[in-house]
């Protein structure tokens, strides 16, 4: 990545993605480094709006100007009109004046209405634009990730941050352009009219600089909690309640209000740490400008004593200060929901920042039609750098080939099932299909090659039907009804209420863990990889459902490669072969038969899980 | 509560008076907060009326110490729109926060009370919106909108009743200008109302999409299905800008008329004014005063545009809010609960039957089954029988819909929730766990467990790896424990179950992702628990059902038999059909008759 500011490129490590999510502290260069990278999400998401941009300031400049007109149309009212009446010359110029007047204002509210149909147009479009390159991007980072990221965060990002923002877009930056347009010009005209004047006028601006850098710096800090504290918040709330059974039947209630009402006030706080920011900031904007204002009046009023000023331009003096303050402070709520959003933007630029620790392939390999055979190279893994899960594996399995993993808890049987997975990618060696690396297939072609059913049998609110679809998404109706029947699951789902169409309701909480079990395993079926892995995905099936499972599995595996993990060995039956494991190295290696006759871990197993039947 | 979106504009204002209750508290506060915006209006339209006196009087009549007098004023009065402005703002950090939160902590207390049926349909993503934009959306409304809303309409009041003294005709029109912003206000409420509320809908789904697909990542990547959930994703925000632009429409279209109306007025007034002035009814002066003091109303009658919008947003915000608030909790203590005490741990399902809520036909019914103190009882049946069911009705997790449970022979309704539940423990199918450290997930809400109970549930459930943990006991479990092996997850949630010795245990097929090395030290462990403990164990294996004195086997949501392991294998067909592997059932019946 490139950095624009040269002495930052040291705190482009630290501050690197979402690291600075917990940080308390942020150094002044470390700062600068996360306001420059918002800046630049900001300004790429406006980039293609710049031509309606140029289109809205138009708006907001000739509507003012449609604005400016009633003061000089009352005078020339007042001044022309009403005399030439009373000299019984008729209303002529008073109508004249009314029609502009009128003219004027239909100008102006029409103007005004294409101003926010236009701004508000480009917010939405900025704004789903940011939700959808933060949601992809998201999608595509890594499972280590994810675990450690927690799904609140994920959730705060995409609502909370991008709401804020949303708020920065639907204050009028109407404001924005009036009041640079406005500041300069009335600038001008204030130095032209009256040098000594204007300089009390301009021994204002050090302090509201003053006053502006003052804000920025602490309210970035604030925000900065602000954001921090909000995603800690939905953290403990959506987890929570996601798991409510457990929560009510340990009864945790207390203890969760108890989290949930500190990390309620912690968010409670930093928002008043923000306000009271704004509480000094914004009315001393306004008195700086009330201030200035007495200021003019009072020097002004008596040099006109002095006969050194021109009434009248002192009261021109006056009114253009008015016009020039005012915009001041619409300027700071603006500086204030800036402020507020860039928190967020740091937040949101970091998620975009990270990169995928299984990156995909830049320049992929096609691999239409694969055949199932798999490569372990020398694999070492671990997930901490301390701890090697597979010390160095290798392994072939040929096309076609049902193998099952056995061994203890911890012997990595599930590291090498993710491997394969390229749920993580392997710290030396390759994992390969076909002779491929998995690292060079695109997302599309490893999931023809290779699926996996996990242990937890995720589902997603909706039908069953759309949850066995998942599995591939273009199958019809009937496809995925041959799918739950090959695996022994139409019964039970043909039993519910609406069948295919039943809803399975958050995380299929309609469904007993078995019945989820099944689900997935159609899903899986559906998809119709060439090498399927299964990592204990009949745990909870119950005897008759297994040996239904079982028996579909014989058919389904004939042609295809398998990798079966399993505590119940019945699976080992219609393995071809047999790896036994044990701290993450293979220690037997054989074809079931061959290995129960043998006096090796295996056979040990296998009569173990024999007596367990009884 | 997503199904039901009808909005009615009356049905919302009344959520947001409801919302009255959490302002009680804070009246003072308020009425300092709405006196400071009225003090901060009055001196900001004062300062430049002292200007303009400046000019006609001290300067006109060469009076210096009238200039010091009247410039003094003028900066009194800016020093005072500050310090007011100040105090405001300042009042408003404190009460309006407090407010804000005392709501959010109240939706939580709420929402965790409500039975877990309710949160089986409820949708994560909804309830997060409701309890952060929502709730804030209200705060904006109560601490602000309103203030200004009265500030507005004193001002309008005020200003409008000096000018109908000032020249009635002309104060008259200013008057009847009310009637086309009440005219568009009323069509803009009519449709903003329903524009608003399918927009905080929509972004509750937003979430929601965004919840699941970031629990479910795991899937999503086994099945490369990013493109699939990325399309839900996209149609959902595609909705939400769509309905936002109509927002946007319908803002822009008010807006701009409250912005016309003003102007409109002001040439009116300008053109009548100029013909009475030139009638000889009306002065000049009092022209040019009646016109700078109608430029003045212009703000208050455009600000009303956006305090409006904000309303009708915190009013629909209100609605959703109440929609939790209403659902009462059908799960809880009856009048005259009492508490459950000491509990022998006599377990009798008396006629139960049960249907999930808006269910058309019945899980279980007709269940009559008992369990003596001490004795462990197994629950046999096919998938969907409804075991699990069976098992969540015992801590109340749901109600039985007939028939009643009684532990101790009192009705299990007639306790203290909190003294069932702590009675009462159970280790689910799916093991939930907390991104919390190990230790707070062990105990949940068993704050006070020792050291030595944690280690014996620990050991009893072979839980030992948490010791290696890099923090040991301290170690954060991730979330959902994703981090930890299925057999790890299962281990800890009856590690959980059991510490602490409960009365009545409930283990719904606790050894699943057990290996059989594992599963067998944890049997061995377990049988010495449960040997005094009463316990329903749903087990889908002989081993573990051979931790049972008897089994009930299930069969289409009711009990069809009751006996020991060896006399159903004897006698029920259907028994030995569910529970033996095929191909193993000769040996089974051989170690039946052993």
């Amino acid at each position: 990545m490139t950095t624009q500011v040269p002495d930052v490129g040291a705190y482009d490590r630290e501050w690197r993605g979402v690291s600075a999510e917990d940080a308390e502290q942020i150094s002044t260069a470390g700062g600068v480094f996360l306001r420059e990278r918002s800046r630049r999400l900001l300004a790429d998401l406006a980039r293609p709006h710049k031509r309606s941009l140029w289109l809205v300031a138009a708006a907001v400049v000739l509507q003012n100007a449609a604005g400016m007109a009633g003061p000089y149309l009352v005078s020339v009212g007042i001044d022309r009109g009403i005399p030439e009446m009373a000299a019984g010359e008729g209303p002529r110029t008073l109508l004249l004046v009314f029609a502009v007047f009128m003219a004027c204002a239909i100008a102006q509210g029409g103007l005004r209405w294409m101003f926010f149909l236009i701004s508000g147009r480009i917010g939405q479009a900025m704004l789903f634009q940011l939700r959808r390159r933060v949601f992809t991007h998201l999608q595509g980072l890594s499972l280590s990730f994810h675990e450690k990221y927690t799904s609140g965060r994920v959730i705060s990002r995409l609502t909370s941050d991008v709401e804020t923002i949303g708020e920065l877009l639907d204050e009028s930056l109407d404001e924005l352009v009036m009041a640079v347009l406005s500041i300069v010009s009335i600038g001008v005209i204030l130095l032209v009219l009256d040098a000594p004047l204007a300089l009390v006028v301009l021994l204002s601006f050090p302090l509201l600089i003053l006053l502006f850098r003052w804000f920025r710096k602490h309210s970035a800090l604030s925000y900065r909690r602000t954001r921090e504290t909000i995603a800690l918040l939905i953290v403990q709330f959506a987890e929570s309640l996601g798991g409510i059974r457990a929560v009510q039947a340990f009864r945790r209630e207390p203890r969760n209000q108890e989290i949930f009402e500190s990390v309620n006030g912690d968010y409670k706080l930093a928002n008043r740490r923000a306000w009271k920011l704004i509480a000094w900031f914004e009315p001393g904007i306004i008195l700086l400008g009330n201030l200035t204002i007495g200021a003019v009046l009072l020097y002004g009023g008596f040099r006109v004593l002095d006969g050194e000023l021109e009434v009248g331009v002192l009261v021109a003096f006056l009114l253009y200060l008015r016009r020039f303050f005012a915009p001041m402070e619409d300027l700071s709520v603006l500086y204030n929901a800036f402020q507020a959003a860039t928190a967020a933007l740091e937040k949101l630029s970091g998620v975009l920042e990270e990169v995928p620790s299984v990156p995909p392939p830049a320049q992929p390999r096609p691999l239409p039609r694969p055949s199932g055979a798999v490569g372990f190279d020398d694999v070492r893994f671990g997930y901490r750098s301390d701890s090697p899960v597979l010390p160095r594996l290798s392994l072939s399995i040929p096309a076609g080939q049902t193998v099952a993993l056995v061994g203890a808890t911890g012997a990595g049987k599930s590291t090498l099932a993710r491997l394969l997975a390229r749920f993580y990618d392997p710290v030396e060696g390759s994992v390969n299909v076909d002779g491929i690396d998995l690292r060079d297939l695109a997302d599309d072609d490893l999931r023809r090659a290779v699926v996996m059913v996990t242990q937890e049998s995720f589902l997603f609110s909706g039908t069953v039907a759309a949850n066995i679809a998942l599995g591939r998404p273009s199958a019809s109706r009937a496809e995925i009804e041959d799918a739950a029947r090959a695996i022994g699951a139409d019964e039970f789902i043909r039993a519910l209420p609406e069948g295919y169409d039943t809803d399975v309701r958050r995380r299929g909480g309609r469904l007993s863990a078995g019945q989820r079990q099944l689900v997935a395993f159609a899903r899986a079926f559906l998809a119709d990889p060439a090498v399927l892995v299964l990592d204990e995905a009949t745990s909870s099936l119950d005897v008759p459902s297994e040996r239904l499972v079982q028996r579909a599995l014989r058919t389904i595996l004939t042609d295809r490669t398998a990798v079966i993990i399993a505590h119940r060995l019945s699976t080992v039956e219609i393995a071809d072969r047999v790896l036994v494991m044990s701290d993450g190295r293979i220690v037997e290696d054989g074809s079931p038969t061959d290995l129960i006759g043998d006096a090796g871990a295996f056979a040990d197993l296998h009569q173990a899980w024999r007596d367990s039947l009884i | 509560m997503s199904e039901d979106r009808s909005t009615s504009n009356k049905g919302s204002l009344h959520s947001l008076w409801r919302m009255r209750s959490y302002l009680r508290p804070y009246i003072g506060q308020m009425t300092v907060m709405g006196i400071a915006a009225l003090v901060t209006v009055g001196a900001e339209l004062a300062i430049p009326l002292v200007s303009q006196r400046v000019i006609d009087g001290p300067l006109a009549d060469g009076d210096s110490s009238g200039l010091w007098w009247l410039g003094g004023l003028a900066l009194l009065l800016g020093v005072l729109e500050a310090v007011f402005g100040f105090v405001r703002r300042w009042v408003q950090s404190f009460c309006m926060l407090d407010m804000e939160t005392a709501i959010r902590n109240d939706l939580y207390a709420h929402l965790q009370r409500l039975p877990v049926a309710y949160h089986d349909r409820a949708q994560t993503g909804q309830l997060v919106t409701r309890a952060t934009s929502d709730i804030t959306t209200i705060r904006r409304f109560l601490g602000f909108g309103l203030i200004f809303l009265v500030v507005n309409v004193t001002l309008f009041t005020v200003v409008t009743i000096y000018l109908l003294r000032l020249y009635w005709p002309l104060g008259l029109l200013v008057v009847l200008s009310a009637v086309p912003v009440a005219y568009f206000t009323l069509i803009f409420e009519r449709e903003y109302i329903v524009a608003s509320r399918r927009c905080q809908d929509l972004q509750g789904d937003v979430a929601t999409v965004v919840e699941e697909a970031a629990v479910g990542i795991r899937i999503v990547k086994a099945l490369g299905r990013r493109r699939t959930i990325g399309g839900r994703f996209l149609h959902e925000s595609r909705q939400l800008r769509r309905a936002s632009l109509v927002k946007v429409r319908i803002l822009a279209k008010f807006w701009a008329i409250l912005d016309l109306v003003p102007q409109v007025l002001l040439a009116l007034v300008l053109l009548i004014g100029a013909l009475a002035v030139a009638a000889g009814d009306l002065t000049l002066g009092s022209l040019v005063a009646f016109v700078s003091l109608v430029v003045l109303l212009a703000w208050p009658i455009e600000a009303l545009g956006w305090i409006l919008a904000i309303g009708q947003e915190s009013a629909t915000a209100a609605d959703r809010l109440y929609e939790v608030f209403d659902t009462e909790s059908m799960i809880a203590d009856r009048p005259g609960a009492h508490d459950l005490g000491a509990v022998r741990g006599l377990l009798r399902f008396e006629g139960v039957g049960f249907r999930f809520p808006g269910a058309d036909r019945d899980v279980l019914h007709g269940i009559d089954l008992t369990v003596e103190p001490g004795e462990t009882v197994a629950i046999v049946g096919a998938t969907g029988s409804g075991k699990t069911a069976l098992t969540a009705l015992v801590p109340r997790l749901y109600d039985v819909s007939s028939g009643r449970i009684t532990l101790d022979g009192t009705d299990i309704r007639d306790v203290t929730l909190t003294s069932l539940r702590r009675a009462v423990a159970t280790a689910f199918e799916d093991p939930t766990l907390f991104s919390a450290s190990a230790r707070e997930n062990l105990t949940l809400g068993r704050l006070d467990a020792t050291d030595a109970e944690i280690a014996e549930a620990i050991s009893v459930a072979q839980a030992d790896f948490v010791y290696d943990l890099p923090w040991g006991l301290a170690t954060r479990i991730g979330e959902q424990g994703l981090s930890l092996s299925g057999g790890q997850r299962q281990r800890l949630a009856l590690a959980r179950a059991v510490l602490g010795r409960p009365s009545v245990l409930v283990l719904d097929d606790p050894l699943s992702a057990l290996d059989i090395h594992t599963e067998g030290l944890v049997e061995e462990a377990l049988r010495r628990v449960l040997a005094a403990t009463t316990a329903l164990v749903v087990a889908h294996r002989p081993s573990t059902v051979l931790l049972a004195d008897r089994v009930a086997l299930l069969e289409g949501g009711t009990i069809t038999a009751v006996g020991t392991h060896h006399e159903l294998l004897d006698r029920v067909p259907a028994y030995r059909q569910i529970l033996s592997a095929e191909s193993d059932s000769d040996e089974v019946l051989a170690g039946g008759r052993r």
